[in-house]
Order: structure tokens, then sequence, then C-alpha cells
């Protein structure tokens, strides 16, 4: 079978033409599910029957002529490490099984308000941490174009919805290159947006200086669609920017006739699948040859981005994740002491990975450790964002590939963390920089698998961001499904 | 043998009656109801985000200010990281290296020398919720149970550290109480000792008088009033000098003061100090503190209790009326300020304010702030004593009389009777029959003895229930007998 759901824009023309409703849409999400959530294990939980309310209640609105928005009556499912006022929001992590929040996160107010159906919340590497989902506390998510591979991490439940058309879309966190990667390997965009513009208010925090809620679309005018109306001054996000946001969609069909790109030259090479890099090549020159100056540029700091990266992100969440003490919800073990019973439920609580981060973090936190790690850390990260400044002195966007390597297969990375951290070696600068970046899907391997190109910008760049990546969608006219078997190798 | 010099700083912590708390939107109160007053945020849940509130930056401003402090003008939060039931994200938000207050300074009068404080620094940070030893009278060791209350997590907090400046248990209560009546004075805290809105710690050591060298810091807490502070800081001065006359040797730790027992017992030794893994705060912003916008905060503070005080010794009041006027109620220094500008006389003023009219409001009970005296009506009173309408002592029934609200010191007066008679007529048949009724105090006065003519006024005094100008009757009687 193939997943062939609409986008959200053909679907919003579909509800408004009367061809169909939010019904029948969510009706063929649910159907869509229940035929491969067997094998893919996308969802921790499909919400079915507030699916169905919700749906109802956008049909009835669309029938009085109280239309929401582009997102009314569309199917999204969301990361499970979004609050969602009474329904089970976990992170993909034991301590938090049947928590549920007493509020929703901002951005989920938000799809509500705008007329979305939330399909259900999606697995994901336990608090986010990871590239694959197979640190998920509730099992593994695998790849709808191949069934013994993962769909790529942490958001891998989010992007194996899309990419298997149980979701029209869904919403992923990116700390490191969690929506990217695996949209990249799941055949779908993906879209980590400037750092500030989406709420981070009920995202259950991995780093809070890394965080940013995004998109994870069928194509890059859904991504720019769902991100207008996710995105936007929140006053219960002190982190949130309240200046003008671009208009996202201002440029799509604009070209890149003209723009100067730049193709970053340390990522490629060493651990660089052919197949990828040939892609990404083949890209590049399609987009010069669309008008585009393209140019390569060496950002050195790049290649320490990934040894700052694993200071910083494990630090924060040495102290995000200390709250989970089994004091006040989630699970709690048997203590005779209060430190008994805080040291107890987070040792049954926390997976090995979460577990491997927090003792690193608060090592790199630790008084004498403090200015080796984690100030360093800060430097390499401010060094970073200076040559960034001085590519995008130079350049309108940057270029390279989402991941190294198409996506892999179950297993063959849990026990080398390190393999395993170095998928995210070309997400991972933008997160330090706080820049927006999106993957597309250009192409498959030799196998069939999807290769994903990014599109970075600077600070607020969206709108550049998208017109180089609408560009790069028309030149791929990517139009490969994922078939749900399993490819041998 | 050696003399032992004490030195002390004190850390203070207030916390601010913000309308709302630190973080988040919840109420800041007093005695509600246990985890009433709670959000996502003040609580932890997961996901929840602090939003600062901007006006407890105002207040520790005015607080700097007010301590001649430094406002930074860049300031961070940290995250604070250890792990207590009660502290609901398992860190608290506070301030590292770059607090909003820094070089201060907090000048008290100790026996009639002013002493100068300085202030190391005053930071922002939220109050962690209330822990509730159950079943062992409060005390944590050997609980059945424990019940936490959130009420209190997030509540903005104030902690003003002090340099080591202090010599004495009487200097720290001093500073201490001076600290009260600033945080009271500027209107951001309730200050009360006994509802624990303002904390107070003392680090303690001793060293051989003329050393250059401190000795080893012992924190000592829980002093749950000035008294028990001075009581607490003396005792531990006096434990350190033992010990070390004696020929051991102290170690650094946290002492708890038993009020009961009046001695500190050991809490925790301190290995150094704790690592608390301090890092900014991502979740907030830095905060930039512009020189105009401090400027507006210094041209809102109110004159605060050193500059009245001497405000008032330059007037002409003597110190320690000036002290107490000076720490008392807002109305009552209102009323002072009215009278003297009314042409009432500084110190009598004064001196009835601090006197009888606080006796009276202890008496009944009763709140300064529905107090039904008036400044024109203590100027009206002392104006009547001067001119001789009342005496003394009726104008304390007067002044009775006015606070009750029964009217004006004239109206009063006239109403209960207390009009001082000194019409020589009116007051002829008394000084008459108390001559007749004391012969034998009439001979003796005869006999040289003048000083029998203060009975004799007593009597007149009596018979006329106080109303008589002692003065007149005084002269009425020594001019009938020298006749």
């Amino acid at each position: 079978m193939t997943a062939d759901a609409p986008t959200i824009v053909e679907a919003g023309r579909r509800l408004r033409s009367g061809e169909t409703t939010a019904v029948e849409l969510i009706e063929a999400v649910i159907d869509s599910a229940h035929r491969t959530e067997a094998q893919l294990h996308a969802y921790l939980n499909l919400d079915r029957e507030g699916a169905r309310e919700a749906a109802q209640a956008a049909d009835s609105d669309l029938a009085a002529g109280r239309d929401h928005g582009p997102l009314h009556g569309i199917p999204v499912a969301l990361k499970d490490n979004m609050c969602t006022r009474g329904l089970e929001t976990t992170a993909g992590s034991q301590i938090l099984a049947g928590y549920a929040p007493p509020y929703d996160a901002t951005v989920v107010r938000r799809l509500r308000d705008g007329g979305a159906v939330i399909v259900g919340k999606t697995n994901l590497d336990e608090f986010a941490m990871g590239s694959s989902t197979e640190n998920s506390g509730y099992g593994t998510s695998y790849n709808p174009w191949d069934i013994s591979r993962v769909p790529g991490g942490s958001s891998g439940g989010s992007a194996a919805a899309v990419a298997a058309g149980s979701a029209l879309a869904a919403l992923g966190s990116d700390t490191g290159g969690s929506i990217r990667q695996p949209a990249s390997l799941s055949g779908i965009v993906g879209l980590k947006p400037t750092y500030g513009t989406v709420s981070r208010y009920g995202l259950i925090a991995f780093a809070s200086s890394l965080d940013q809620i995004g998109p994870l679309t069928r194509d890059v005018a859904d991504a720019a669609l769902l991100l207008e109306a996710i995105w936007g001054h929140d006053p219960l996000d002190a982190t949130s920017y309240h200046g003008a946001y671009p208009d996202p969609r201002a440029r799509l069909d604009h070209g890149v006739d003209g723009m100067r790109i730049g193709v970053v030259s340390e990522l490629a090479g060493d651990g660089y699948e052919p197949a990828v890099e040939a892609a990404v090549a083949g890209m590049v020159e399609r987009l010069a040859a669309s008008g585009a100056e393209v140019v390569e540029l060496s950002l050195p700091t790049f290649e320490i981005a990934l040894s700052a990266y694993y200071l910083i992100a494990p630090a924060e969440c040495s102290a995000n994740l200390a709250r989970f003490d089994g004091i006040r919800y989630g699970h709690r073990a048997v203590g005779d002491t209060a430190e008994a019973l805080m040291a107890r439920t987070r040792a049954e609580g926390f997976g090995p990975e979460v577990t491997r981060r927090i003792l690193l973090g608060t090592y790199a936190l630790s008084a004498g450790y403090y200015d080796a790690f984690y100030g360093q850390a800060q430097r390499v990260r401010a060094a970073i964002q200076d040559d960034f400044a001085s590519a995008y002195r130079q350049v309108d966007a940057l270029v390279s590939p989402t991941s190294p390597t198409v996506a892999f297969k179950a297993g063959e990375r849990v026990d080398d963390p390190l393999a395993m951290y170095l998928s995210d070696i070309c997400t991972i600068p933008s997160n330090l920089s706080g820049h927006p970046a999106i993957s597309v899907p250009i192409g498959v391997d030799d196998q069939g698998l999807p290769i994903g190109f990014q599109v970075m910008a600077p600070a607020l760049g969206e709108q550049v961001m998208f017109q180089v990546a609408a560009e790069v969608e028309r030149q791929a006219d990517f139009t490969a499904r994922p078939t749900l078997i399993e490819v041998a190798s | 043998m050696t003399t032992w010099e004490p030195v002390i700083g004190i850390e203070v912590h207030v916390e601010l009656t913000t309308s709302s708390k630190m973080f988040c939107g919840c109420a800041v109160a007093f005695g509600a109801e246990p985890n009433t007053l709670v959000c996502p945020v003040c609580l932890g849940l997961p996901g929840a985000l602090p939003v600062t509130n901007r006006r407890a930056i105002e207040w520790i401003t005015a607080i700097g200010l007010s301590l001649n402090c430094e406002i930074s003008e860049h300031s961070v939060f940290h995250r604070k990281n250890y792990f207590y039931a009660d502290l609901p994200k398992n860190y608290q938000i506070s301030q590292f290296d770059l607090p909003v207050c820094v070089d201060g300074h907090l000048d008290i009068v100790v026996e009639g020398t002013v002493r100068r404080v300085g202030i190391e620094r005053a930071h922002m940070e939220e109050d962690t919720g209330k822990s509730i030893h159950v079943g062992t009278g409060g005390r944590i060791h050997a609980a059945s149970s424990t019940l936490l209350d959130f009420n209190r997590s997030g509540v903005p907090l104030v902690e003003i550290v002090s340099r080591p400046d202090m010599r004495s248990a009487r200097e720290a209560r001093v500073y201490a109480q001076e600290l009260r009546s600033l945080v009271a004075e500027l209107g951001v805290s309730d200050a009360r000792l006994e509802e624990g809105s303002i904390r107070f710690d003392a680090n303690v050591s001793v060293r051989p008088e003329g050393a250059g060298e401190l000795g080893t810091k012992v924190e000592v807490k829980n002093m749950n009033s000035f008294r028990s502070l001075e009581r607490a800081v003396a005792h531990e001065i006096e434990r350190q000098v033992e010990v070390l006359e004696s020929g051991g040797a102290l170690v650094q730790e946290t002492r708890h003061w038993d009020e009961e027992a009046g001695v500190t017992h050991s809490l925790r030794t301190k290995e150094g100090s704790s690592d608390y893994r301090y890092f900014a705060e991502p979740d907030l912003v830095p905060m930039v503190f512009e020189p105009e916008w401090v400027e507006e905060i210094r041209s809102t503070l109110p004159e605060l209790p050193a500059q009245r005080r001497a405000r008032y010794v330059e007037s002409g009041l003597d110190a320690d009326l000036a002290g107490i006027l000076s720490d008392s109620a807002l109305e009552l220094r209102l009323i002072y300020e009215e009278a003297v500008s009314a042409g009432a006389p500084l110190k009598a003023a004064a001196n009835w304010l601090t006197g009888e009219v606080m006796g009276w409001l202890r008496r009944t009970a009763t709140d300064s702030s529905v107090i039904a005296l008036t400044g024109g009506q203590l100027a009206e009173l002392l104006g009547m004593i001067e001119e001789g309408t009342v005496s003394s002592s009726a104008a304390k029934d007067v002044l009775d009389g006015v606070l009750a609200g029964e009217g004006s010191p004239r109206e009063v007066a006239a109403g209960r009777d207390l009009v001082q008679i000194s019409d020589v007529s009116a007051l002829e048949s008394a000084v008459e029959e108390a001559l007749a009724a004391n012969p034998d105090a009439v001979a003796s006065f005869r006999s040289g003895e003048t000083k029998v003519v203060g009975f004799l006024v007593g009597q007149v005094m009596r018979a006329t229930e106080g109303r008589a100008d002692p003065k007149l009757v005084s002269e009425m009687i020594t001019s009938r007998l020298g006749e």
C-alpha cells in the first residue's frame, strides 16, 4: 500500500469545496493508523474519541460559516513532549507514565484555536534525547520506507505518522536536529524555526536554550502554513520574540535567481554516504542552473559544534529533568526518606541515555570543571555564531545534507552512542546559533530510502529559507512514497 | 590572656508583598489553605516556564538604592541546583555573579555611635514551598511524615548580604532592626518575623583582637525575633571563645538556635561550600537596567528611617526621642509633622505622641491606621495646657476623649468638665475650706515650714476634682497665709 494522504493545502481546498469533511479526513487518518501502527508504532496515544469530536465540531463550525483558518479540520499529530490538557503526556519516559497535564501547551492552544484536529501523541526518544526513537520508554518506532529501519529521532513518531499518512502534519521539537533528521530519514519536510519564534510554554524541556517546536509536513508550503499558525509572541515564554514576524509564504514561488547560496564544506567527506553526497551535489548544481550564485564556504567551528552541543544540552537537561522526583506527579518509588524516594524514583524512571546525559551534564557544571567544560562550550557556541554571521555577510542561505546517512537499521547504533550522536552533525550548528533550518526530501538512494537536503538561514530569515526550500522542492520533484515493506540488505 | 573580637555578618531574606509571585501570576498571601495559591509554574510541572515579575525588580532596585548600592547595568538569573522535596523544580531561580544590587552600606546607631555596615549584595530569587513535619513538633528527625505546602513556592525573595562588619550581638540586632524598618518603610514587605516574611541568619566568627585573618565561620539559623537574634549571636560568640580557650578547634558549620534552651546545636557541617552547579537560567533573558529607569525608581523612594532620624535630631529633638518617633507608625509621624506645623512645640508633641498616644493605642489595642487624633488637635491640646485652660493631668483625660472620638480637645474638655479653674473668685471658697479643715498645716506654715503649701494645694485640687489651676492656688494660699 502507499500513503497518499493529501497536503494541508489540498485537504483545506476539498473541505471548503464540500468534496470532503473533517470527519472523513480524520476517519481516513485513523484508518491509516489502524493499518500501519502494528508495524510503525508511530503513536503512543491515538486520541480517537477526542479527534472525532474535534472533527465534528470543525464540520459544524464550517457549516455555520465559522472558518478558523488554514488548519480548520486538519488532522495534526503532536510529539508527546507537548502538554495536552487531560491527555496523557509522557515525553517518552516511564517516569511520566499516566501523567495528564492540567493545561495545554501554547502551540496546542493555537492549533485548537485554529480549528485543527489533534490526532494523538507520537513516539519519541525519551525526553527527546536520541536520533532514532529507540530510546523511547515505550518501544521503538519504525520507518514506513523500510520497517526494519528507524524513522530517525527524536521526533520519529511524528515523522513516521506523516510519512505513512496517519496524520496530515505533525509538530515535533528540535534541540539538535530532532525535527529535521527524522524528516530527512522519513522522506518528508521538517522545519526548525528561529529560536524564540514558537513558544516553548508547555513543551517538556530538554535543553531550554536549544529546544524549538516546529512542523513536520508533506511539503514546503504546508510547513510554512503550519509555522504561521503556531508562531508569534507568547507572554508565557520569556524567551519569546516580540518583534515583527516575517511572512513565511511571501516568496515561496520566487525562485532562486540571483540569490547567493553557500555550501558548507565541513558538512561532507568522512562518514557521509556517497548517495547522500551525490544527491546533495546534484541539487546544488540544479540550484546554480536556476540562477543561484553558489559558493563553497568553510565554517571551521562546525567541526567542534557536536562537542559543544554535548556539553550544553546535557548541562541544561541535568537541571531541567531534576523536577522529576516522584514528589508531585509521575512515577513514585518507595523510600524511607524523601531523599531515598527521589533517588529511587529517578533510578527507576529514567532510561539509560537520559541517565547518561544527566550525569554528563551534572559533571560538566561541577565546581572545578565548569570552566573547562560548560564555560568552554559556551565560548564555542559564540564562535559558531560568529562563523554563521560572517557566512551570512557573503550568502543569503547555506545548504548541506540534513543527515550524513539515510535511515539506519534498528539496533545498529544503540550500543554506540557516539555513532548515534553523529547523526546530528549537520543539524546541530543551527540549534547552537538559534537560526532557522529546514529539511526537504530530494531523492532516494539505491535501496529506495529517502535523502534530505538542509537549507539554513539567519535569524528570522524564514522567508529566504522558504524561498530556497520551495525551489529545492520543485527541482527535486520528489514523488516517491513509502511502501511499508522490509527492504533486505 | 587573649581578648577575642567577634566578627558578624548577617544574611537577610525578605519576602516581597507584590500582588503576584516572582515568576507566575499566583497571588502572594500568608495563611491561605495549603496548595491553593499554585499553578503549573510554581509547582514545577513539566513544560511550565517562568516570566519575571517586573514589580519585584522595581522593588529590589528600591531596596538597593535605599542601601546605597550600585544597581548593576546588566544582571542575570542563575539556577541554583539542589534536591529538596519542597523545591518543586529541584533548582531555585536565584542570582550568582551578577546580582541586581552590589556594594552598599547601612548606617546604624549603637549606643549613640554611628556604625557603617557594608552591604555586599542584594539579589533576587524565589522562595521555596514549606515542609510541615508531622508527629515530632515540627522537627525533621524522626518525623512520621512530611506534608508540603507550595503556596510560598515562587514568592519573590530578596537576599541582602552584609559584609562581616559587626562586632557585637547588639550591633547585629540593631542592624537587623534597622533593615526591617527600612523595608517596612519602602512598603515592599510585611517584614513580619513571626510569619517568616523577613528572616535573619548570622555568620559568626571570633579572632584574637588585632588579627587580620577571619576565624572559622559558623552560620546560625532559626532566630524568630530580634531578641533571639541578639541572644543567639551572643551565645555563639561565647561558645566559640570557650572552644578556642579550651584548646579546641571550630568547624565551619550551620548551627540551629534553640530558643528555649538558649543554645545553638550543630545542624550540618559544610565541607567547603556546597556545589550548587550554578548556570545562567536559559528560560529568562538577562536584565538590563537603564540609568534613567534607575533614577526614576530613586525619585519614588520615601524618606528612610535613618534620614528621618537625622532630620528630627537636627530640628532639636534628642536622639532617643527622635529614634522612637522615627520608628513609630506612619500615622503618628504624620500627626507629629502636622502638629508642629500648626505651632506645637517639638518636644512636647513628640513626648505626647510616643508616650500618651502610643500608650492609649496599646491599652485599647487600636491600630494606628484608624486613629481619631489629628495634628491640629494635638497642637490645640498642647496650646490649652500652655494657656492654662487645662492642667497637664486633665489634658490626659482630654486626649482620651479625643482618641475615643468625642470631638476636638476643647469640646472634650467642656463636655467632660475638665476646663481648668483659673478664676480667683471661683477658687476662694475652696481655698478657705482647705485652710479651715487643716489647722495643723496652717500652723506649720506660720512656724516657717513653707513646704506644706504643696499639701494644701493638693487638698484644693482634690476638692475641685483636679480642675483648679495649681499655680494659682499655690499663690492664693501663700498670699492668704502671709496676711
